[in-house]
């Protein structure tokens, strides 16, 4: 998927997490800012790449304030703020259909 | 060299400090020493007074100069206006090199930062510290090494002359013209002034700091006029609504309310739970649901406590009126209740910090315990705890007694939820250790029960007893799968402070905080 616009998914409420994305540069580019960075920001990143990918998502600005979500909240907070840039509100293809 | 509980304790730091490392919680045993002694000044001219107008006249009295260790008392907890007093006259004196020696220092404290940074202050001996200065003593901006010690091992500390204090300043809600101090009857009472009885007998100058001047003798007082050097009045040594907050209400968190049902349920099935137990529990909601359970099942039995021990709060005030608790041994207060309690029941009584947890007088209360409940930010596979730095490498928390009444109980409870946001409490290694497994028995979480190996008898007791059981590693397994197994934090090099052990051996160290890096 593209990313069309700048949209955003997710609060900075404890244990949730606030994924804006933004079109790209020709690549994806992530900055990723977490309340438990030393102990997950690796599988924090590795989700979001990965969700990303899923998604097809190969050219965007993706920016991650986490309070320690857990990785089923990012993957949906990511998933959202895609559709979102793509004004996609309902049908949304939620539980796993996205492969 | 690797200590008793797995720990690199690297040789400089050895070397440093001339400690040895952890080789056991009860490895001192019968150990022989010589108490230290303070250098003082007799007052036997009774035209002498012993009032000074103001923190200046007292420090100069005193003779501060650079390089001191100076020394305060917690019991003001976040409302304390003590330290700040003293430490920014001392700053304005444009004295340098001291080292504070606390019971403890909170958030209260967060103004003797820029005293770190410009070297007016360079070491820092606490049970913990919280808020700004623990990011400062993380981001290695104290000379010194951070020394963190528990309350009794704290006293022995002071008692064995490992630290030597050469002016207390001992806050007092009441004293009067000759030193004679009491915890309560002023405006900015605390319950007792356990903690800084051993400041008074052994540091070399002793200043009490009072707002509420009474007449001559103040007794009985908890602190005597023969260790006190000067007396000096203020407008205010303390905040009352943040000395002591009322009563926090009984928790509605239905998860720590099943933590407490399951502790209660512990306690009853073991054999200690008798007529005449003695028990103490700390402040969290879990472990105040747990005392509000655990008095009803009292209550029902007939079955009453012989000792209350500890930091007190109100719901151990209830059973003592209710006629449950004998006997209440009181060492700090956390709320009014626990205030006004002392102030009239007969049967709730100070104590020194000495009484309550020295490892090395002849015998502590914490070693009469049956039971203690106590918290955790993390307890690793082999029920070691940590209580002073948070997951994310930043000092954050106190010793407080936590490994003092561990190693001296009976049955030593430790109360965490499973998982914190997505920090799990239960994991492999906890970041740093503070209460050495070998003394932790029980580990309760919302998801499972589990009993440190080594006993077997509790083991054997709970058969038939309906409790979710798991292994540890059964817990920090389920953790795990609900959050992914965290990393550890990425510390810099340099050692910025000790965890000591009771005895003053090495448990752990702390080491610098760093940015954190992605490793790709």
């Amino acid at each position: 998927m593209e990313v069309k616009k700048a949209a955003m998914a997710g609060t900075l409420e404890s244990s949730d997490a606030q994924v804006t994305v933004e079109p790209g540069n020709g690549k994806i580019e992530l900055s990723i800012e977490s309340s438990v960075i030393h102990q997950f920001g690796k599988q924090i990143k590795a989700t979001i790449l990965e969700t990303l990918n899923r998604l097809d998502v190969t050219d965007a600005k993706v920016t991650v304030v986490d309070k320690g979500a857990l990785d089923c909240t990012l993957k949906a907070r990511v998933e959202c703020a895609v559709y979102r840039s793509n004004d996609i509100t309902e049908n949304l293809p939620w539980g796993g259909v996205i492969k | 060299m690797i200590n008793a509980v797995g720990r690199e304790i690297p040789e400089e730091v050895l070397k440093a400090t001339g400690k040895k490392v952890f080789e056991g919680a009860y490895a001192y045993d019968n150990y022989e020493y010589t108490k230290a002694a303070p250098t003082v000044h007799a007052v036997c001219d009774p035209k002498r007074s012993k009032m000074v107008e103001n923190i200046h006249e007292a420090l100069v009295k005193c003779g501060i100069k650079d390089g001191m260790t100076i020394s305060f008392h917690h019991h003001f907890r976040e409302g304390d206006y003590i330290v700040n007093m003293v430490m920014e006259e001392i700053h304005n004196m444009g004295i340098k090199g001291i080292t504070i020696c606390a019971s403890s220092l909170g958030k209260a404290h967060d103004p003797i930062v820029p005293m770190i940074e410009d070297g007016t202050i360079v070491g820092i001996q606490s049970s913990g510290v919280r808020g700004k200065i623990g990011e400062a003593i993380s981001t290695g901006k104290l000379r010194d090494l951070a020394i963190m010690r528990s309350h009794g091992g704290r006293v022995r500390a002071i008692e064995s002359g490992e630290v030597h204090i050469d002016i207390a300043f001992i806050g007092a809600p009441t004293c009067d013209e000759y030193g004679n101090m009491k915890a309560n009857g002023g405006k900015s009472d605390c319950g007792v002034l356990s903690y800084a009885v051993v400041d008074a007998e052994y540091a070399d100058k002793v200043v009490a700091i009072t707002d509420c001047l009474v007449p001559f003798p103040n007794v009985p007082a908890s602190i005597s006029m023969v260790h006190v050097d000067y007396v000096c009045v203020v407008d205010a040594i303390g905040n009352p609504a943040k000395i002591a907050t009322g009563a926090a209400k009984p928790t509605t968190d239905v998860r720590k309310i099943m933590m407490a049902d399951y502790c209660t349920q512990f306690v009853i099935n073991t054999p200690y739970f008798k007529e005449g137990f003695s028990y103490q529990t700390g402040v969290g909601g879990a472990s105040i649901a747990s005392t509000i359970s655990l008095g009803k099942i009292m209550e029902e039995r007939g079955i009453h406590m012989g000792l209350g021990l500890g930091g007190i709060t109100t719901p151990m005030c209830n059973l003592l009126e209710k006629g449950l608790v004998k006997t209440l041994v009181d060492t700090q207060d956390f709320d009014m209740g626990a205030i006004e309690s002392i102030k009239k029941n007969p049967n709730h009584i100070e104590i020194t910090a000495s009484e309550y947890a020295n490892p090395f007088n002849k015998g502590a209360y914490v070693n009469k315990l049956d039971f203690v409940i106590l918290a955790s930010l993390e307890v690793d596979v082999n029920f070691n705890c940590n209580v002073v730095v948070g997951s994310d490498g930043m000092i954050t928390g106190a010793q407080g007694g936590h490994p003092d009444t561990a190693a001296g109980a009976k049955c030593t409870i430790v109360i965490a939820p499973l998982l914190q946001g997505r920090i799990p409490a239960i994991c492999t290694n906890v970041t740093t250790v503070t209460t050495p497994g070998e003394t932790v028995d029980v580990v309760i979480t919302d998801y499972g029960i589990a009993i440190n190996p080594k006993r077997q008898d509790l083991i054997e007791c709970m058969k038939d007893v309906k409790l979710p059981f798991k292994t540890i590693e059964e817990l920090r397994d389920m953790a795990y799968a609900m959050v992914g197994e965290p990393d550890p934090v990425q510390f810099g090099d340099r050692v910025v402070g000790i965890i000591e052990a009771r005895d003053g051996t090495i448990i752990d160290v702390v080491r610098e905080i760093k940015d954190y890096e992605f490793k790709d």
